[in-house]
């Protein structure tokens, strides 16, 4: 499996350390209802098909990056840098 | 048809003619008074003890494959009850209990063998935390011993002790757990519920689960519509998709694990090793292929099927261990899709619609639980109360903080 | 028996070989298989359930009978294919899963016993009594399974793992491959051609077929020869290609000198990563054998590889052959063998309506029905359309068709599909991204037909990679239409094997389906079949097409088991190459690592880490009295310990502080700048993930340390936290770890130790407890900290890691003359202990901040991670287990760490349990066994009575309840 940073180029997955959906980036604020907090830490949607889950370059420049990815075929179809990411690139429908 | 060892010469005798299938291929029916979603092992071992504990029987289990075409067929076999946690303890040692006269109350031969599991500790830390385990497997009734090196080196003299990068300092045995065979596990219960007269439908995939005003009332699937009052969701690494029918997020998320077996070799590993440091589990199979594996890859996948860096990984972790391995032949891998929970214990609840039920999140756990997970499954869905050992693997302990995490590395899915 | 003229093989040099114990003569070309059967050895192996005598089925890797064991000792390799083995002088091979000898096999009753032992058997007996199936049952089953044996020594042999890239990789070198690679290569492609066998040519090794007027053989040669001469191409022969992964990665596995007779540091076998931009599949097809009754006997084999080890080895099968085929291409074999001189006793095809000729007999609508001899076929009987007749022949050559060799499409979950005209599954389009099958491959059996696609292949690779594939005129060559009609099995008395190896008969998978293990994948897992080394390539069509005929379904209804990595299987130590001994893991070694093996101290793991146990000295015996020495030091004088590995995070920006108070519970953006904080740091569950000090240099640069165990989570952390949660926060970061060697100088002596060596000494008023700042020594530049893991007065100083072996031997020789020294883990940790100081064994991912008393350490005035989810209710409350400490009674018992704690009237049963011990140590300093312990309700139990509990190590003891600071609680020799 290769991954694609957007900073270093194709590297091989082993370089990557893998975190989980993207639901990670949709941090509740503070004071939001637990509900929110058991859906930003526990529920996922966890599709058989696309998906973008998050990724860190460890071994590489420590950025993390969003990747959308296929569970069923693993084709990758983008990387992005999180960091760069804006609130409105961020996954719809997130409770905060 | 009861099985025996004379019912094997009889029928060799007169050219093995007789042998009746194992379980019908019946039609669904328009209604049943239960409907298990998943033909694994867990969905299975649940239709088995609904017909034989509560006296269901008017059940039907549908497969989208073939029966046991999950992860019962496709782990590698180890059985134990080593957990330490209260709430984990109590199942697994129910669970073993299980195992240990499922041959007799299945009248089918699951080769389950006690060969011994030691866990290897290489620092005195992991000695401790084994210790703790150990401690709490006495507690609750069960087997456990602690190794020094020359304990470990007695049982296990092809190991590397010299040389390995994580010395071995001693191990954990748990002389009760061992393997068994995993397919004659889901066949064993297909056979008895299908006796019992529970409907085995294969090749039927539920696409949606009908509700009104909050209650179950049934099914949709590939052929055609089912009615039930209570269905039960055991769809094991699909179980999001399943749950996704009746509106839920589920505290899952779905992962690949690759196990490997070698060709076949003359008895060389007697016991289940296990090596915390290089995530490697290893047992020889009765007919001679190491059977082992390591780590998840990862990352969420429904492919079953991984890629080269566990590979590579698990085999390294072998050649420091135990290079004696070396010149075995790795013949197939094969990938699981396991449902990862955050705290790596698995759930057995109602939903919050009535007459649904859910049982998943087994990890990568999942085949030595398939007889209690089904005892307490289906007590949960005769009676609609938890079974007592299984009270704590509760679907809303995430969100209430009563976790049940025995690895302690929190909620992330794939860390367990 | 060799045949004159025949083969590929250089006749003037003679290898000496043995097998089983006797001295053969082979030729360099030779594989053991051919060399055996050269001489005349027909008798190769015994079959896995039934013992039944085996001879060679196939000439490659697909070879399920003749797998033996070659080399000795250490170096016995089990499972070896004779198809494969390379000869070399001296090469020792015998046969395997025999007892007493492979011509008289004890377990050969297996064979008699048949009727008793059908499929899936096992599963309805050895259940009573129950005992026996560990006793007695399993350990029969398990000596009598199994095939070859491995030494049981260690593995000490080389073995080497590899990268490659490439932007074609073609896979297969026969006509097809050869196309392929030559047109990548001339289009400037950088291309690596993958051959499994010795020598590239694929079936023009084996086969007589003219290209462009030449013997094919010649062709390649000259292709070969033009590949070799480019720059952008690698040949690897010997090296098969085991799997396909995502992003165009393969497996492969080079064979690198197992051909070879002395290999001296040169590796065994080579496991490569290959990177394809593209890759091409001309990996040929799998000729498959038929079902009839004792078709297993040594001398019956495939057709192709009948022809194989007459015209590549120049050996024969059989001194009368005859050929048994639903096909024309058999007849290729019939030509070659009556051209040789070999009797072609009959051709027995089974179509009626055939219409070769040759200069044979020829049955056409017949199929041989029986087979005889024992240990070597001695004859056969044929049911022609005019009754039965028995042929004396000593080889039998069998063709049912060909399967394209199309496993790697699988290895993605691709479904081959069902060609009705070929009788064979063929790829699926698109199977696996970036792999186009060709020829045999992809069923297009012809020589013109597989130039062809090995040129399109390769055309449409380098369009997928921009690139023009240049013309190349397809030579002449046979073009001859490929008709078959499906034969899998002969109906009739007596078992037809399918998988050779597995010994799964015909009769069985009709079982199977009688029984309603109908799926496909049910007949596979009931029967075994193709579970065997030679999974299923000879034997996975056939089994199907049996069981499609059992159920009464056609084969693309019945569809197949899928093939998964590896395509041939592959050793352990090859995969793991790299694992052995200490290469499993890297190896971190701090500063002072020499210095503290020169003082004799026992290096343990901490982590990849490497830390001293204990130093110990003349006349102690043990770990303890050393232990408790070091702990002396401290406590009376000072003690200097290497504090390296903890980890070090350097942060600086305008909102380090701002960062600091997100990512740990308490407030660090007020910490004035020269002073030091503990922190405490939750992961977002609110669970404790790590804790540690920070010291601020300056307003703008702090300085973080973690845990040795935490340090690549907490750096992994924080990179989230910033660039997910935080990234307008101005600060950035990076691991100092490795770039400070840092040293505890700890005990009351410790400002006297470190003022002898700073170049402007320190006093307690300038540099109180956590102050932190920048110091000289001896003109370096280094960092002061005062802080203290061991409760005294202490400092923790960091030079750059290029001084840190100077200054620790410097300090510690220091230290000695003051009466302290170094101190290692061991001193470490009961020192801690005495302090009531957690580490990981108590911050083990299931506590929280509540549960170690530091509840209050999470800040009310602001948000931080993990604040929300400690705030559960499972998270707090008095069920929870909290931290203290425990005393025994008698303070000379000792207690151990992983005892549980009871009630002291209950028994020790799970429904009891009130907790665990964390840790414990002999504390000198006491003189008595303290224990850290997580008790239930814990703090509302101080001075209460609890029962400790270690059944593993059979301890029962009191213990009393108190506070976990056990030495000095108000702190005051650390501030002093």
């Amino acid at each position: 499996m290769r991954i694609t940073c957007p900073l270093c180029g194709p590297r091989d997955r082993r370089e990557f350390y893998y975190y989980g959906a993207e639901d990670y980036l949709n941090r509740p604020t503070e004071g939001a209802a637990p509900e929110a907090w058991d859906d930003y830490l526990h529920l996922r949607d966890n599709p058989a098909g696309m998906t973008r889950d998050l990724w860190y370059h460890e071994q590489g420049c420590a950025a993390w990056l969003r990747v959308t990815r296929n569970t069923v075929t693993h084709e990758i179809s983008e990387t992005e840098l999180v960091s760069a990411l804006k609130p409105g690139d961020l996954k719809k429908g997130a409770r905060t | 048809m009861r099985y025996s060892g004379l019912k094997v010469i009889t029928e060799g005798l007169f050219g093995n003619k007789g042998w009746k299938p194992a379980w019908r291929n019946p039609a669904p029916k328009a209604e049943y008074d239960a409907i298990i979603i998943g033909g694994g092992g867990h969905g299975l071992s649940t239709a088995y003890y609904l017909a034989k504990n509560h006296g269901l029987t008017n059940i039907a289990v549908l497969e989208k494959g073939y029966l046991g075409s999950g992860n019962i067929g496709r782990n590698t076999t180890i059985v134990r009850a080593n957990y330490f946690l209260p709430g984990n303890s109590q199942f697994y040692s129910h669970s073993l209990k299980l195992w240990e006269g499922l041959e007799a109350d299945l009248n089918y031969n699951v080769m389950h063998s006690q060969r011994g599991l030691i866990n290897l500790f290489h620092s005195d830390g992991q000695r401790d935390a084994f210790a703790r385990r150990g401690n709490a497997m006495i507690n609750q009734g069960d087997d456990a011993e602690l190794l020094d090196r020359e304990g470990v080196r007695k049982h296990l003299p092809y190991l590397d002790f010299e040389q390995t990068r994580f010395p071995i300092y001693g191990g954990l045995l748990h002389r009760r757990g061992g393997t068994a065979r995993h397919d004659a596990v889901a066949w064993g219960y297909a056979r008895g519920a299908d006796q019992r007269g529970v409907d085995l439908i294969q090749n039927c995939e539920v696409t949606g689960i009908d509700i009104e005003n909050g209650v179950v009332k049934g099914v949709q699937t590939t052929r055609g519509p089912i009615r039930a009052k209570k269905v039960g969701m055991i769809a094991a690494g699909r179980s999001g998709q399943v749950a996704a029918m009746a509106g839920m997020r589920l505290p899952v998320e779905s992962h690949i694990l690759q196990a490997f077996v070698t060709e076949g070799l003359k008895p060389v590993i007697d016991h289940v090793i296990s090596f915390g440091m290089g995530h490697f589990y290893i047992s020889q199979s009765d007919k001679g292929g190491l059977v082992f594996g390591g780590d998840l890859d990862f990352y969420a996948s429904y492919a079953s099927r991984g890629n080269l860096p566990m590979v590579e990984h698990v085999m390294e972790a072998g050649m420091t261990l135990m290079p004696m391995i070396g010149r075995a032949k790795v013949l197939r891998s094969w990938g699981g899709i396991m449902d990862m929970t955050p705290d790596g214990s698995p759930i057995i609840d109602k939903t919050h619609i009535e007459g649904l039920f859910i049982d998943c999140g087994w990890n990568y756990g999942g085949f030595k639980a398939v007889p209690a997970s089904g005892w307490c499954m289906a007590h949960l869905m005769a009676t609609g109360d938890s079974h007592p050992v299984a009270r704590r693997f509760r679907l809303n302990r995430f969100a209430t903080g009563h976790l049940l995490d025995e690895e302690g590395t929190g909620s992330q899915h794939n860390l367990h | 028996m060799r045949v004159k003229g025949k083969g590929l093989i250089d006749r003037a040099t003679h290898i000496g070989f043995s097998f089983d114990g006797r001295d053969y003569v082979g030729h360099p070309g030779d594989t053991l298989a051919s060399a055996l059967m050269a001489n005349g050895v027909h008798l190769l192996g015994r079959s896995f359930k039934y013992h039944r005598p085996r001879g060679v089925l196939t000439a490659g890797s697909e070879e399920p009978n003749a797998l033996v064991e070659v080399l000795e000792g250490a170096q016995k390799t089990p499972n070896t294919r004779a198809t494969v083995q390379e000869l070399f002088q001296g090469l020792k091979a015998q046969s395997q899963n025999r007892w007493p000898s492979l011509k008289y096999d004890a377990l050969a009753i297996n064979d008699v016993l048949s009727p008793f032992l059908s499929a899936g058997f096992y599963y309805k007996t050895f259940m009573w009594p129950r005992a026996f199936w560990e006793r007695l049952y399993e350990p029969i089953i398990r000596r009598a399974a199994g095939l070859g044996a491995l030494s049981g020594k260690h593995d000490e042999s080389q073995y080497e793992k590899a990268f490659a890239f490439c932007d074609i990789l073609v896979i297969g070198s026969g006509p097809a491959g050869l196309i392929a690679a030559l047109t990548a290569a001339r289009a400037g492609a950088d291309v690596i051609l993958a051959e499994e066998d010795s020598r590239m040519g694929g079936r023009l090794l084996a086969d007589t077929v003219e290209i462009d007027g030449k013997p094919g053989l010649v062709w390649a040669e000259e292709i070969l020869a033009e590949l070799h001469a480019m720059p952008n191409v690698r040949l690897m022969t010997r090296t098969a290609v085991t799997g396909a992964y995502d992003g165009g990665t393969f497996g492969a596995l080079e064979r690198v000198s197992l051909h070879v007779a002395k290999p001296g540091d040169t590796p065994r076998e080579c496991f490569w990563r290959i990177v394809a931009g593209q890759a091409i599949l001309a990996t040929g097809a799998l000729e498959r054998p038929i079902g009839f009754p004792d078709n297993d006997r040594p001398g019956i084999l495939t057709a192709s590889a009948a022809r194989a080890y007459l015209n590549r080895w120049g050996a024969t099968p059989g001194k009368s052959i005859a050929i048994f085929a639903n096909n024309d291409d058999a007849r290729r074999t019939a030509d070659d063998m009556a051209a040789s001189g070999i009797k072609v006793a009959a051709v027995i095809d089974a179509r009626p309506d055939s219409s070769a000729l040759g200069d044979y007999p020829i049955y056409r609508g017949a199929e041989v029905i029986a087979t005889h001899g024992r240990h070597a076929l001695k004859g056969i009987t044929v049911q022609t359309r005019d009754g039965s007749h028995d042929l004396a022949v000593d080889c039998l050559a069998m063709s049912g068709g060909w399967n394209p060799t199309l496993h790697l499409t699988c290895h993605m979950n691709g479904r081959p599909l069902w060609n009705p005209t070929l009788q064979a599954f063929v790829p699926a389009p698109n199977a696996v991204p970036g792999l186009t099958p060709c020829g045999a491959a992809n069923g297009t059996f012809s020589t013109a037909g597989c130039l062809t696609e090995g040129h399109a292949a390769a055309a449409a690779a380098l369009a997928a990679l921009g690139r023009t594939a240049p013309d190349i005129m397809p030579p002449r060559t046979e073009d001859s239409v490929y008709d078959v009609s499906p034969l899998w099995v002969v109906p009739g008395k007596g078992r037809a094997w399918l998988d050779f190896a597995n010994d799964v008969t015909a009769k069985d998978v009709r079982l199977a389906a009688q029984e309603n293990f109908a799926s496909v994948e049910h007949m596979k897992r009931y029967t075994t079949q193709g579970m065997a080394p030679d999974q299923g390539k000879n034997s996975n069509v056939g089994a199907l097409a049996v069981l499609a005929d059992a159920t009464g379904r056609g084969i693309p209804e019945t569809g197949t088991t899928t093939f998964r990595p590896p395509y041939v299987p592959v050793s352990i130590a090859a995969m793991g190459a790299g694992g052995r001994a200490t290469g499993f893991a890297p190896q971190r070694f701090t500063t002072s690592h020499a210095a503290s093996v020169e003082r004799g101290a026992p290096m343990i793991e901490a982590g990849l880490w490497y830390r001293p146990s204990y130093f110990p000295r003349p006349g102690e015996k043990t770990w303890r009295q050393s232990c408790d020495r070091e702990v002396g030091y401290v406590r009376n004088a000072v003690g200097v310990c290497d504090v390296s590995t903890l980890g070090k995070i350097d942060l600086q920006g305008a909102d380090a502080g701002a960062f600091l108070d997100l990512v740990y519970t308490n407030t660090f953006s007020t910490l004035k700048p020269g002073r030091v904080r503990y922190g405490l740091m939750l992961r977002e569950d609110g669970l404790v993930m790590d804790d540690g000090t920070s010291a601020r240099l300056s307003a703008t640069h702090f300085l973080m340390t973690t845990t040795t165990a935490a340090a690549g989570l907490v750096m992994r952390h924080l990179d989230f936290v910033h660039q997910a949660l935080a990234p307008k926060m101005d600060v950035r970061f990076i691991s100092v770890t490795e770039q400070w060697a840092q040293f505890a100088v700890a005990g009351p002596k410790s400002r006297e130790l470190l003022n002898s060596v700073l170049d402007a000494p320190v006093t307690d008023e300038a540099f109180p407890f956590m102050a932190c700042g920048e110091v000289m020594v001896k003109g370096v530049n280094a960092r002061l900290f005062r802080i203290s893991f061991s409760g005294e007065h202490a400092y923790e100083i960091a030079v750059p890691a290029r001084y840190g072996n100077a200054l620790f031997r410097d300090l510690v020789a220091r230290a000695e003359t003051l009466g302290g020294g170094a101190y290692g883990m061991e001193a470490l940790n009961v020192l801690r202990i005495e302090k009531g100081l957690i580490t990981h064994t108590e911050i083990h991912g299931r506590t929280t901040a509540f549960d170690i008393g530091a509840a209050k350490m999470i800040s009310a005035k602001k948000d931080c991670i993990g604040k929300a989810a400690a705030q559960r209710p499972g998270m707090i409350g008095p069920e929870r287990e909290q931290l203290v400490g425990l005393r025994p009674i008698d303070h000379t018992k000792p207690i151990g760490a992983g005892a549980h704690l009871f009630n002291p009237d209950d028994a020790a049963t799970r429904a009891n349990d009130q907790g665990y011990i964390t840790s414990v140590c002999w504390s000198p300093t006491m003189d008595t066994y303290l224990g850290l312990a997580f008790l239930k309700n814990g703090r509302a139990r101080l001075h209460d009575e609890v029962r400790v509990v270690d059944h593993l190590r059979k301890a029962d003891v009191i213990c009393v309840v108190v506070d976990p600071v056990f030495f000095d609680p108000k702190g005051d020799r650390a501030r002093g």
